[in-house]
């Protein structure tokens, strides 16, 4: 019944030549409210287990819910910002299945009422053709509670079987989350990866902008599952889908869609079935494997939740959660890259890597936008994932950034220096100025000591000397290495090439 | 001394507690002592807390001695439903699987009892999770009729309404689901009041079926209950379908006591056949003496009342299955069968629950459990709660011909311990005439109105009222009461025979 974990796999281009593959992917977002979804616990992640608990959340025998306000108006913005219609009436449902983790046995959660239903996303991908929108339908987006945490003691893999005992968190349960669940996503093609994974991005940067989240995939704040199924044209009937879980980065999210792929395709192309499963994504290795079959006659028996009253929003407060959204984050970004003037490839790398706000707020603060660009796509970035951690998590600002720039800008700092600098920054040196002062990191500006270590670094050449005294100026580049050696790079380079000519009189 | 001071009515006693004629500690240990003389033969409460109310009434006293403002009921002892959270005080439910376990919270209603300086004597015995109409399904053993020991004293509330009928204690706390309250009382001589639903908070009241569960008070006396439904109603924002209504003035009109000009409808469709002939001619006296005080007696049909008790066997069960999921002797109660060879979790949850539940509560979350099934639900809850919109609809309908309707509150006086045990149908017939006030949210009260010639056993009459006029249940109730006392020449408990 469950697939060995050495499956065969189909190269990819046979598997887009014989198959057309439907998507469909379920987000849980936890909200950041700062209690939880039905009692008034606090949400802070990383507390001590079972501190962050009461009556409500552990389930006690009498205790009851309240909804948490917030929480209904982050849904309703979400909606909003996903183009979704907002119910005018809907209820809460209980969704019952017995499992540890769930302190009552039920998850309350919405079940043909959803608070928000109906809408979609436009996601840009990048395509053979060039930049391509694809449309993303959003069936619904609705509000329900996250369970506790299990934790299997002893046995060498951590999962269940095989467990001395298993340990339950209660801190995260009745944590609001939102689960946001798409349409079959069909027509991508051969981009149902990169579309998978572009939803997924714009959702967490509408999300963020919303700031009804941290949307950190890693720490669980921002879930993804995805539903996918092969088929062997666009107009055959939907294939049979699995659904793989612990997907935790935008990378992975495009690896185990095409992974899932390239298996399925394997399987039907062996004569086989797809068993309707639920399938765990594998970080390390990039294959999933299978994890509970799944099928649809599972009866979580739901019913209106008797506990709660229906939640009914007005219509006028609804509309003014509307006027008050943020700006699309899609068109937030085409008024950016136009006033930076770079290309759609450059774009994507900003918006990729996560880093459109703290840029735009470092150009904001009169740094260029390459240079902004520069600093947190390519060097900072590179930092956060090397420590595993957001960009925004880095313990830098887009203000000291700007400053570094500016320094810079003033000549006070080469590009090496720049870097020292916002090493020290990260190291928690204080702000660029205090790491630059106690550091002593400062360009070598005056005349006198260059002239003092041209003169050394000649004479310690004299061959080299002599060629471009004979002509040959790019030899100068010897010269100018040893003297920026010399001052351990606090020379402006540049002044170091003028004055070296001046003194062998060559110009260039 | 003693005997007095159990026999006062609440407000006697919080009246000569305020007075200082007498301490909060004497009446305590009055009641305290009657438990102890009692108890064993009645069988009304779980657990007695001698402590902690002798230490409530000691608060009392002091508050008064330092001159402080006492609130209406302050000193006045309660018995507590065992299915109401005391903060440190073991709460069973009645059921095996919560032995041992003492809530961390109060109730609200628990609070605000203590906030008033109502002094808790103990946990009333009630049948498992408040699923039965004689208490007989307690895990703990059957609770008696006061009038006959061998008799049953209702249920689920019977341990409530026999601690107050045995004078151990002047007022206690019930829950009404299909007539947990009402049914008691009628059973017992006493008064049993289901509020509005809504109208008491329902948090820390351990949930049977969340949609038709309410608190109310038990008393001997339509007085009495008044006061205690203004210590405990009101909107508690811990339980969201708790109505933001004001309160009504309950006890204002159970001193009015006028039913002059009042329209009082009898439902055609509750009495007649399966009611005792003593049953119906005690209620029939009681419609001639409130026409006698000069209401009018109109006659009005609920034709949709046959279904009321095959949609609340839906309902309730539905409600019941999901509520109850959460004993698994995961967090709290017991847990059975972890050393049994090398038990997964599903199969300890398994062997928790099928040691901790009674034959009844199994029989229900199995019932529940089916009619929520995927392809049943539409058939089975869907349509019951269509039911339960059509007896909304009769009752709309009535109560514009009516003020209140009245009914007799059950169908026979007690039967005796064990005999509908076996037929969980004629158990649950004994509620047909109580469920339609559950169903449709609106408030009911069952008072005495004499002894069947045949058995001499208390009768019980209903009055409902539209939802949020509880204050006219107290209104006709305390007309009729007053009435009856003055034909009987003293109250229908005196001739209950001494224990």
């Amino acid at each position: 019944m469950s697939t060995s974990t050495a499956d065969a796999v189909v190269p990819y281009d046979e598997v887009i030549a014989e198959f057309d593959p439907v998507l469909g992917l379920e987000v849980h977002v936890e909200l950041g409210t700062n209690t939880k979804m039905f009692c008034g616990c606090p949400t802070e992640f990383g507390a001590e287990p079972n501190t962050q608990v009461c009556p409500v959340c552990l389930g006690l025998p009498g205790s009851m819910p309240a909804v948490n306000a917030t929480a209904v108006e982050s849904a309703i913005r979400i909606g909003l910002a996903l183009n979704c219609k907002i119910a005018t009436w809907c209820r809460f449902a209980r969704k019952n299945y017995f499992y540890p983790d769930m302190p009552k046995n039920f998850q309350t959660s919405q079940y043909d009422e959803p608070i928000c239903y109906d809408g979609y996303l436009d996601v840009d991908v990048e395509t053979d053709e060039g930049m391509k929108t694809f449309r993303v339908g959003i069936e619904r987006a609705h509000m329900e509670e996250d369970t506790g945490k299990t934790s299997h003691q002893g046995g060498a893999t951590g999962r269940i079987h095989g467990a001395d005992y298993s340990l339950v968190d209660y801190n995260r349960a009745g944590i609001p989350l939102i689960e946001i669940v798409t349409k079959t996503i069909e027509g991508t093609g051969k981009y149902a990866p990169e579309v998978a994974r572009a939803y997924v991005t714009a959702l967490r940067e509408i999300l963020r902008g919303l700031g009804v989240s941290d949307v950190k995939m890693e720490q669980g704040s921002l879930r993804c599952d995805a539903n996918v199924s092969l088929r062997p044209s666009p107009d055959a009937k939907l294939g049979t889908r699995t659904e793989t879980k612990n997907v935790n980065s935008l990378r992975s999210i495009e690896r185990a869609v095409r992974y899932e792929m390239t298996r399925q395709a394997a399987v039907l192309r062996a004569g086989g079935t797809i068993i309707q499963e639920t399938r765990h994504w594998h970080e390390d290795t990039g294959i999933t494997t299978s994890g509970r079959e799944k099928s649809d006659a599972e009866d979580y028996r739901y019913f209106p939740e008797p506990d709660l009253v229906p939640i009914a929003p007005d219509p006028a407060w609804v509309e003014k959660l509307r006027s008050e959204l943020p700006e699309n984050p899609a068109v937030y970004q085409a008024r950016l890259q136009a006033a930076w003037g770079i290309s759609d490839f450059d774009m994507m790398a900003v918006v990729r890597s996560g880093a459109l706000d703290l840029v735009a707020e470092t150009v904001a603060l009169g740094a260029d936008q390459a240079a902004a660009r520069k600093w947190w796509v390519g060097e900072l970035t590179r930092i956060a994932n090397d420590r595993a951690v957001e960009l925004t998590e880095l313990p830098i600002t887009p203000a000291d950034v700007a400053r570094v720039e500016a320094l810079v800008g003033e000549g006070a700092l080469n590009d090496k220096l720049a870097r020292q600098v916002i090493e020290g920054v990260l190291a928690g040196e204080g702000s660029p100025d205090e790491v630059v002062a106690a550091r002593g990191l400062a360009v070598v500006s005056d005349d006198g000591p260059l002239l003092e270590a041209i003169d050394a670094a000649l004479a310690e050449s004299p061959d080299v000397a002599e060629k471009i005294r004979s002509g040959k100026v790019a030899a100068a580049g010897a010269i100018v290495g040893a003297v920026m050696k010399a001052t351990r790079g606090q020379a402006d380079a540049g002044r170091v090439r003028e004055l070296l000519l001046e003194r062998l009189g060559v110009s260039e | 001394m003693t005997s007095e001071l159990i026999s006062l009515t609440a407000a006697e006693t919080a009246s000569k507690v305020a007075s200082g004629e007498v301490s909060a500690v004497e009446v305590a240990n009055a009641h305290l002592d009657r438990i102890g003389a009692v108890d064993e033969r009645v069988h009304a409460f779980l657990y007695v807390d001698r402590e902690g109310a002798l230490a409530a009434a000691d608060a009392v006293d002091k508050a008064r001695a330092a001159g402080e403002q006492l609130s209406p009921l302050a000193g006045v002892p309660l018995a507590l439903k065992d299915v109401m959270t005391q903060k440190g005080i073991p709460t069973t439910c009645g059921s095996k699987i919560l032995e041992g376990w003492r809530p961390p919270y109060d109730a609200t209603v628990t609070a605000r009892l203590k906030a008033a300086g109502v002094v808790i004597l103990g946990k009333t015995n009630m049948d498992e999770f408040a699923m039965g109409s004689s208490t007989e399904h307690s895990a703990y053993g059957p609770t008696h009729n006061p009038w006959d020991l061998d008799r049953i004293p209702g249920g689920s509330g019977g341990g409530s309404a026999a601690a107050v009928a045995a004078f151990e204690a002047p007022l206690a706390i019930g829950t009404d689901t299909g007539g947990s309250i009402r049914q008691p009382a009628a059973v017992t001589g006493t008064v049993g009041v289901k509020p509005t639903y809504g109208a008491v908070s329902r948090y820390g009241l351990v949930a049977l079926a969340s949609s038709l569960d309410q608190a109310g008070p038990c008393s001997r006396t339509v007085l009495d209950a008044a006061l205690l439904q203004s210590v405990i109603a009101g909107h508690d924002p811990m339980d969201s379908t708790s109505v933001t209504d004001p309160v009504p003035d309950v006890v204002g009109a159970a001193l009015r006591a006028d039913v002059k000009g009042l329209k009082i409808g009898i439902v055609r469709e509750l009495g007649g056949e399966g009611y005792q002939a003593g049953v119906r001619q005690r209620f029939d006296e009681a419609v001639t003496i409130l026409e006698g005080l000069g209401a009018e007696i109109v006659e009005v049909s609920c034709p949709h009342f046959p279904y009321a008790l095959a949609a609340y066997y839906l309902i309730l069960p539905s409600e019941c299955s999901s509520n109850l999921a959460k004993f698994d002797g995961v967090r709290f109660g017991i847990r059975v069968g972890e050393g049994d060879g090398d038990p997964s979790i599903e199969q300890v949850m398994g062997r928790t629950r099928a040691a901790g539940f009674g034959d009844e509560t199994i029989r229900r979350i199995m019932l529940g459990t089916y009619a929520l099934s995927a392809g049943y639900y539409d058939a089975y809850y869907g349509q019951a709660q269509k039911v339960r919109t059509l007896i909304q609809r009769d009752f709309a309908a009535a109560f514009a011909q009516a003020d209140v309707l009245i009914s007799p509150t059950a169908p026979t006086t007690a039967f005796k311990l064990g005999e509908k045990l076996d037929d969980p149908l004629a158990m649950y017939l004994n509620d047909v005439a109580t469920i339609p006030a559950n169903l449709a949210g609106i408030p009911g009260m069952s008072l005495p109105v004499g002894l069947a010639p045949e058995d001499g056993l208390p009768v019980g009459l209903q009055i409902m009222a539209p939802a949020l006029a509880d204050d006219r249940l107290y209104n006709v109730g305390a007309a009729l009461e007053a009435a009856l006392l003055q034909t009987w020449g003293h109250p229908i408990l005196q001739e209950a025979p001494s224990l």
